[in-house]
């Protein structure tokens, strides 16, 4: 599915440059379940926004099912991420002014269907999550993890190939922390998608079968495999090491 | 919404004044268009007048010949009729000629006199006397004459739109004088509401103007400040009695349109290049007292007043959409890492600032209505009065000055004659308004949302998702 080759993502900062990634490379398979760690403000973040083609790299490429992202332009990017990629932020992203339902269908706009079928779509996806009868409230009436429930449902509406998660629990209590990775963890083999996750937590980036660590831009990748949950298909021991 | 709310409110006010000052300015130019019909009459586009040539007409007299002996101690009467306010006479076929001119619908000549009645006692003489004494004990009574064209009832001071009442009765008077019949010989004439009042005149009394009987067929009330006369007599018994014959010395002249009065003044000028032509501009231009201060301040002051506001209301609609766009940057961030289009973000912004627009808009001819209302229900009562007419200069001139002459007090003015003050009208401010003017509020409100619209727009569609999901709020 991925496929990063030495890629380098480097930021003007004033009159000198940040070195946010350099030379990572990294496969990750289709319905491969990663999550990545490392210190804040060494680079997770700007990985997960490049394979989400959010960012393009400064240097190597990104090529996501045979397509170089950083070669493409806004607009055919644009058309990339509403049909595969699904996003859950830390601070859920919800639109305040947005019903519940509301805010999963948004995510179904760009796909030009049908208003009826975007409606039945979106309460399908609530209904995954738990949250068919909250369908109709808003995010102010609803808890943070009930929110991040929305913001999965969101994520997964579309059937994406990807499911890109930015600490998905790094504002909910331990108890609502669990619940969200465990429901997470259910999607992902229930709908076969692969699943990239951010993580300050241990214990949540020990879910995944890898791990990608990475520290001052340069990543390297470290096998979960006795408390890593089991994908269907197993996903193999194959990794590349790259580092800076 | 807290933002939007603001914006809203803040394109109501803007509007709100608008619509107000709008309405006002509106208000006044009915007002000032109600006093030059009081003054002018509808129908009446432009009058032509001809200034006498100063001295020319040699010292005033009453045509009372210094007293010999013989004629000390008798008492005297003379009556003068003339022409009125410095106006020379003006040959008839001038009135044919303009009426001849294309873009004239119609002319009428009348003749504006005033009659002064002059009464004393001789004693020495004019002059100084054997003892000094100068003073000739004499009084003076005026009045006013207009001398109007029975042929033309649409058009000059007896117009049905000068006339308050008595309406039929000018109707009659028309007829009777078209058709050159009368019941007696004694030429047939109207006064004035006023005039009747002050002398006790009604229908079937007899005046004398300039030595000649005339018999009054009634009495009718006109227009509130109109340059009245006090005593109405065909053009015709007018020429006879001045001795101005086939003369006018004022003309009535309707044009095809009042798009065309421009153009008529200019024929009108180079056929007459010695007369004066007024028009309602140019009596609109002498009109002072409270209603032209309105009228100045509602054109100036008010104008601008809502032109600034307005704007202001603009610079804060933009300020505080592109203020919200800023704070929803995480969300359209979010949005366009869902696969949102810029030029769909774009519209989103653009369609909820265009809702804005409409509701400040509603809001604003809310409160412009009830703007308008107040204006209507507290305004005072203005004032309009039309600027002096010098001696010598044309136009209108009827007034009262103050003279008092001999021994007898003055009832009318004999400074008519060589200078008049003021007509005043009042007038009670409204403020009405029209389908046009809330259109165009709400058009202006809508075009304040759509440019707060498209700056907000344009501060979305450049925002990179990236960096707007990096953002920590």
């Amino acid at each position: 599915m991925y496929e990063l080759k030495n890629v380098s993502r480097v930021y003007p900062k004033g009159r000198g440059k940040v070195t946010a990634l350099k030379g990572v490379n990294l496969v990750i398979r289709d319905g491969e379940f990663l999550t990545v760690q490392g210190p804040t403000g060494h680079g997770k973040t700007t990985l997960l926004l490049l394979l989400g083609a959010l960012e393009k790299p400064t240097s190597g490429s990104v090529v996501f099912d045979g397509q170089d992202l950083g070669a493409l332009p806004e607009s055919r990017l644009v058309d990339v991420r509403a049909r595969n990629f699904g996003f859950v932020f830390q601070n859920y992203n919800l639109m305040p002014t947005l019903t519940a339902a509301e805010n999963v269908e948004a995510a179904l706009v760009p796909l030009r269907i049908s208003t009826a079928e975007r409606r039945s779509r979106s309460l399908a996806a609530l209904d995954d999550v738990g949250l068919a009868d909250r369908a109709g409230h808003f995010p102010s009436e609803l808890s943070g993890g009930e929110q991040q429930r929305v913001a999965i449902a969101r994520a997964l509406v579309k059937e994406p190939k990807v499911i890109l998660a930015d600490e998905p629990t790094g504002n909910l209590d331990e108890v609502t922390r669990a619940e969200i990775v465990a429901l997470m963890v259910k999607l992902w083999r229930e709908h076969g998608m692969s699943m990239v996750v951010v993580t300050h937590d241990t214990q949540v980036a020990r879910q995944a079968p890898r791990t990608a660590l990475i520290n001052k831009g340069a990543l390297t990748l470290r096998n979960n495999v006795r408390k890593a949950v089991q994908t269907q298909p197993s996903p193999g021991a194959a990794s590349e090491v790259g580092e800076g | 919404m807290r933002s939007a709310s603001v914006v809203a409110i803040g394109l109501a006010l803007g509007v709100g004044l608008v619509i107000t000052v709008t309405a006002a300015a509106s208000g006044v130019k009915t007002a000032q268009g109600q006093v030059l019909h009081s003054l002018y009459g509808v129908g009446t586009d432009i009058t032509v007048t001809k200034a006498a040539t100063p001295g020319g007409g040699g010292p005033f007299r009453f045509g009372a010949a210094p007293p010999t002996g013989s004629e000390a101690g008798q008492a005297f009467s003379r009556d003068r009729l003339t022409s009125t306010g410095g106006l020379t006479t003006i040959p008839g076929t001038d009135v044919t000629a303009i009426s001849n001119l294309r873009d004239v619908a119609g002319a009428t000549g009348a003749l504006t006199l005033n009659s002064i009645h002059v009464t004393g006692t001789f004693s020495g003489g004019f002059g100084a006397s054997s003892s000094g004494s100068s003073s000739t004990p004499f009084s003076i009574s005026t009045f006013t004459v207009d001398g109007v064209n029975a042929d033309d009832p649409g058009l000059g001071p007896l117009s049905a739109s000068n006339i308050t009442s008595g309406t039929s009765l000018v109707r009659e008077w028309f007829e009777r004088v078209a058709k050159g019949s009368s019941s007696t010989d004694s030429p047939l004439a109207l006064v004035s509401s006023s005039y009747a009042k002050q002398d006790s005149l009604k229908a079937g009394s007899t005046v004398t103007i300039a030595g000649s009987t005339v018999k009054v067929l009634g009495v009718i009330s006109l227009t509130q400040g109109a340059a009245a006369a006090d005593i109405y007599v065909p053009l015709s018994e007018a020429q006879k009695l001045t001795g101005y014959t086939a003369k006018v010395n004022t003309i009535y002249v309707t044009a095809d349109s009042s798009s065309d009065i421009s153009k008529v003044q200019t024929e009108i000028q180079h056929l007459m290049p010695k007369a004066t032509i007024t028009t309602a501009q140019d009596l609109a231009n002498q009109v002072s007292g409270s209603l032209s201060t309105a009228a100045t301040l509602a054109n100036s002051l008010g104008l601008w007043l809502a032109v600034a506001v307005l704007l202001a209301a603009f610079v804060l609609a933009a300020l505080l959409t592109t203020a919200a766009v800023n704070r929803r940057v995480r969300e359209f961030g979010t949005l366009k890492a869902m696969g949102w289009h810029s030029r769909r973000i774009v519209g989103q912004v653009l369609g909820e600032s265009v809702v804005q627009g409409l509701v400040g808009g509603a809001l604003g001819v809310a409160l412009g209505v009830l703007g308008a209302f107040l204006v209507t229900r507290i305004a005072p009562t203005l004032k309009a009065t039309v600027g002096a007419t010098p001696f010598g200069a044309g136009g209108f001139g009827r007034g009262t000055g103050g003279f008092g002459g001999g021994s007898g007090s003055a009832r009318r003015s004999f400074a008519r004659t060589f200078a008049s003050a003021g007509h005043s009208v009042t007038v009670h401010l409204t403020a009405p308004l029209s389908l046009e003017i809330l259109a165009l509020a709400v058009a202006l409100a809508i075009a304040g949302g759509l440019i707060a619209g498209i700056l907000g727009g344009w501060r979305a569609a450049r925002l990179r998702p990236a960096e707007a999901l990096r953002r920590v709020e």
